[in-house]
């Protein structure tokens, strides 16, 4: 069937060139536009807009009788009375001016160096549950790198029939795969362990991120090289950058849904973010996740390197370290209101958060305004996938006394996220690590939101 | 050491059905080649806590301690107890730890630090990483014996060796009996395993399930500005904003505050257009050549356009300097090197930067590093 033979539903009109006439259209694209040209322009567009201006004047009158009218509506705007910024202007585009605020933070004295630190995703402004791709949250071990993928070379040896090499063209060969997983850092509201201490879901949570991750699976290339999957335990991925990052992961994982990526939020890895691979290991702490990926190690022993004998070990209160602590535990926060706001309004709210585990699915998120005596089921948006981030919302009137909000999550092994008690009790207060308590906010009558631990 | 149960073995061998729901068959694909013997030279470095993958050399304290005062000591300190760039790497370790093989101070109420040696269970995981990542601004730049010879003198320092040990290959496993935290880690198969053992175990009760809300725990008043303006950090529409951190809390009900909240946060907005500043003098030269040969001689480790380092950022430097002469003092603090004026870390000689280059670099510099 050809497109002529049919009348669309929609026809697409010609954009208003068509209102220049050929001829003045060849000239000011030769010569630009001259004041006689530009008369030629705005009168041909006022004839064209005869209609539409004079709805404005009356407006505008309007206006000026009833002040009782919103001027954003009663009044033109800068917006509907002038020409707008050509296609392509920004080749690669940019947020409005006007979210300048939102923006991935560093938390002052938190490190001592800025390329072995951390800058805190802003979740206060996230919708949904995909993370932008500038606005990932960022761990480095020695700065971030940008690596020419013609030469970037990735590695598979050890326990394999036949240790080799890969390039990324021969990776993107491959067949590939496309998932949404979170990623989250294992020191994730660690600051906040023994007490409050900062103020934000963006200091408090913000080693968070969730994007669409495409590349291989890294059992495809196990499989490709032979590895001795009856012997071997585990796998050592190993970065290309200054500190060689370097993380024992268990087989169990890798043979499961680990994947070796490229391609994040339909474009390739930011360079802060891997470029131009790295390794995702769905729901196990993101420093397992080794960006600038350039190696793996099939082997029958863990590797105790330094990111998983001397940090990423959980302190508990008698002394001793617990090691190999990987799994990112179910939990929860709410991120609208959260602390550090200010409501505007008494009335109705969309008290809207996140929920994720990294032992699989959300299955429930209950949401308390006093404090956790009492507790009502959230909706749940979908996609609710496994080892991914699910987007919570509930209604919620404020009468404008204080109150108390929390989020409580369950996942798909019944598993509930919990109270700050219960977690202390087990592990004590001084580990940095696997903190998935539950979140409190404090609204007070003024509007203000306050970070606060409810035991 | 920690011991290690067959069970994560077991589910690897389980997982291996898995393999079958993998898209293609990748044996047929015929992508990659096989790795040369100097290939896996080259990389094959990870050094296991059994000693594999240890390669053959040695090193004394004496030679140690040599290349620490010229490579290591500027970032960890002398005695490697430095505070000032990273974490201590020694200090809390006793010889009554080296016989029990746990850190007592690990418990202690005055124990505010945990240096690296307090910490680490095997004297590999050292030598690993000095490999492969040390120095911080030039890693791989050891060769084997110097990594030998730089952690004989960590050891040294830390009273597990004596002032006269050479380390090496033979002798490392007798180093692994003396680490004072070598019997303080335990694998935790719980996080560990994807199906493992919870720690905790909360129930979703929905109705009067607490009788009485404790507040354990705020921020306190004099932290209010800690992280900056918040109203600065958030989205200056929807049903909220962020607060005036710098100022206190507010009073009030919502209606009294609602104007003023909404009025500040958007003019932090202005703020920030503002904050891009102006230096006031310009650069005549080609910015990219300088910038070129900025990164070439290496000041990026160090120091960045806008952002604080090591040392201060170029930006910083023009504010200060924007209304003073200084060009020509500038020029003799990079070659001469100092510390006190932007902290107490210290800034390293530059003897080899050509004149007339150094020059540009400055001028560049005060002219506030336009792009």
């Amino acid at each position: 069937m050809s497109i002529s033979s049919q009348t669309p539903r929609g026809r697409l009109r010609k954009a208003p060139e068509g209102f220049v006439a050929p001829g003045l259209a060849l000239d000011i694209q030769r010569h630009g536009l001259d004041a006689s040209r530009r008369g030629f322009l705005r009168s041909s567009f006022a004839a064209a807009a005869a209609g539409i201006a004079g709805v404005a004047m009356t407006r505008r009158s309007l206006a000026a009788d009833t002040p009782s009218g919103d001027p954003a509506i009663t009044g033109l705007q800068p917006w509907n009375t002038r020409l707008g910024q050509p296609v392509a202007s920004r080749p690669y585009g940019m947020p409005s001016k006007y979210e300048a605020n939102l923006q991935r933070r560093q938390s002052p004295g938190l490190t001592q160096t800025n390329q072995s630190s951390v800058s805190f995703a802003p979740l206060q402004g996230f919708f949904g549950i995909i993370t932008p791709s500038g606005l990932h949250f960022e761990r480095h071990h020695q700065g971030w790198v940008d690596i020419d993928p013609e030469r970037h070379r990735f590695m598979i040896n050890g326990m394999v029939r036949v240790p080799k090499v890969y390039t990324m063209d021969e990776l993107m060969r491959f067949p590939s795969v496309s998932r949404m997983h979170f990623i989250e850092c294992g020191a994730n509201t660690g600051m906040e362990w023994g007490n409050v201490a900062v103020p934000t879901v963006q200091y408090t949570h913000g080693m968070l991120s969730c994007c669409e991750f495409t590349g291989v699976p890294l059992a495809t290339l196990l499989e490709d090289c032979g590895a001795d999957i009856e012997n071997a335990g585990y796998v050592l991925a190993e970065g290309a950058d200054g500190s060689g990052m370097t993380r024992t992961i268990s087989m169990a994982a890798a043979l499961d849904d680990v994947l070796v990526v490229y391609g994040m939020n339909g474009e390739m890895l930011r360079p802060e973010n891997g470029y131009p691979l790295r390794l995702v290991v769905p729901g196990v702490q993101g420093v397992s996740s080794v960006k600038w990926l350039r190696r793996i190690k099939v082997g029958d022993m863990p590797w105790n390197t330094k990111d998983e004998a001397v940090h990423y070990t959980d302190m508990m209160p008698d002394g001793r370290f617990r090691q190999y602590t990987s799994i990112q535990e179910c939990k929860s926060v709410i991120t609208t209101p959260s602390g550090g706001q200010a409501l505007l309004d008494k009335g109705y709210y969309n008290v809207s958060g996140l929920a994720w585990s990294g032992r699989g699915k959300i299955t429930q998120v209950d949401v308390s305004f006093d404090g956790g005596r009492n507790w009502r089921r959230a909706r749940l948006e979908g996609p609710v996938l496994d080892k991914c981030l699910t987007r919570f919302n509930i209604d919620w009137v404020w009468d404008g006394t204080p109150c108390i909000l929390q989020s409580r999550a369950m996942d798909s092994t019944g598993f509930v996220q919990p109270r700050y008690r219960q977690l202390r009790e087990v592990r004590g207060s001084r580990s940095v690590y696997h903190n998935n308590a539950i979140q409190s906010w404090r609204v007070a009558e003024s509007g203000e939101v306050f970070n606060v631990h409810v035991e | 050491m920690f011991t290690w149960s067959r069970t994560a073995l077991a589910a690897a061998t389980l997982a291996a059905g898995a393999l079958a729901a993998l898209p293609a068959a990748a044996a047929d694909i015929g992508l990659g080649r096989a790795a040369t013997p100097a290939e896996l030279d080259a990389w094959d470095i990870d050094v296991r806590p059994d000693f594999k993958g240890l390669p053959r050399g040695s090193g004394t304290v004496d030679d140690g301690e040599e290349i620490w005062e010229s490579t290591c000591a500027a970032c960890h300190g002398s005695f490697g107890e430095s505070n000032l760039v990273f974490t201590p790497l020694i200090g809390g370790t006793t010889e009554e730890d080296m016989e029990t093989g746990r850190v007592a101070s690990l418990t202690s109420p005055t124990q505010s630090t945990r240096t690296t040696i307090m910490k680490a269970a095997t004297v590999s995981t050292l030598w690993d990483y000095i490999r492969r990542a040390m120095p911080w601004d030039n890693p791989r730049s050891l060769d084997t014996d110097e990594v030998y010879a730089v952690l004989a003198y960590l050891l040294s320092l830390a009273d597990i060796v004596d002032y006269d040990f050479t380390l090496s290959d033979e002798t490392i496993a007798e180093v692994q009996e003396r680490m004072p935290n070598r019997n303080n880690l335990f694998f935790h198969e719980g996080l560990w395993r994807v199906d493992g053992e919870p720690d905790t175990h909360n129930v979703a009760c929905m109705q009067d399930c607490v009788t009485e809300v404790e507040i354990s725990s705020a921020l306190p008043d004099y932290a209010r500005d800690a992280n900056g303006d918040l109203a600065a950090q958030m989205r200056i529409v929807g049903p909220v904003r962020g607060v005036d951190s710098l100022s206190p809390a507010l009073t009030g009900t919502v209606a009294d505050n609602a104007q003023a909240v909404r009025a500040h946060a958007r003019a932090t907005l202005d703020q920030a257009q503002a904050d891009t500043g102006d230096i006031g003098s310009t650069f005549a030269g080609d910015a990219r050549a300088v910038l070129a040969d900025i990164d070439a001689s290496g000041c990026l480790a160090c120091h960045a356009r806008d952002t604080p380092l090591l040392g201060p950022s170029f930006r910083e430097v023009a504010l200060r300097y924007k209304d003073e002469d200084v060009q020509a003092r500038l020029v003799d603090k990079v070659r001469q090197g100092g510390s006190g004026v932007w902290g107490p870390i210290v800034m390293p000689p530059h003897p080899q930067l050509d004149e007339a280059m150094l020059a540009r670099m400055v001028d560049w510099i005060l002219a506030g590093a336009p792009q």
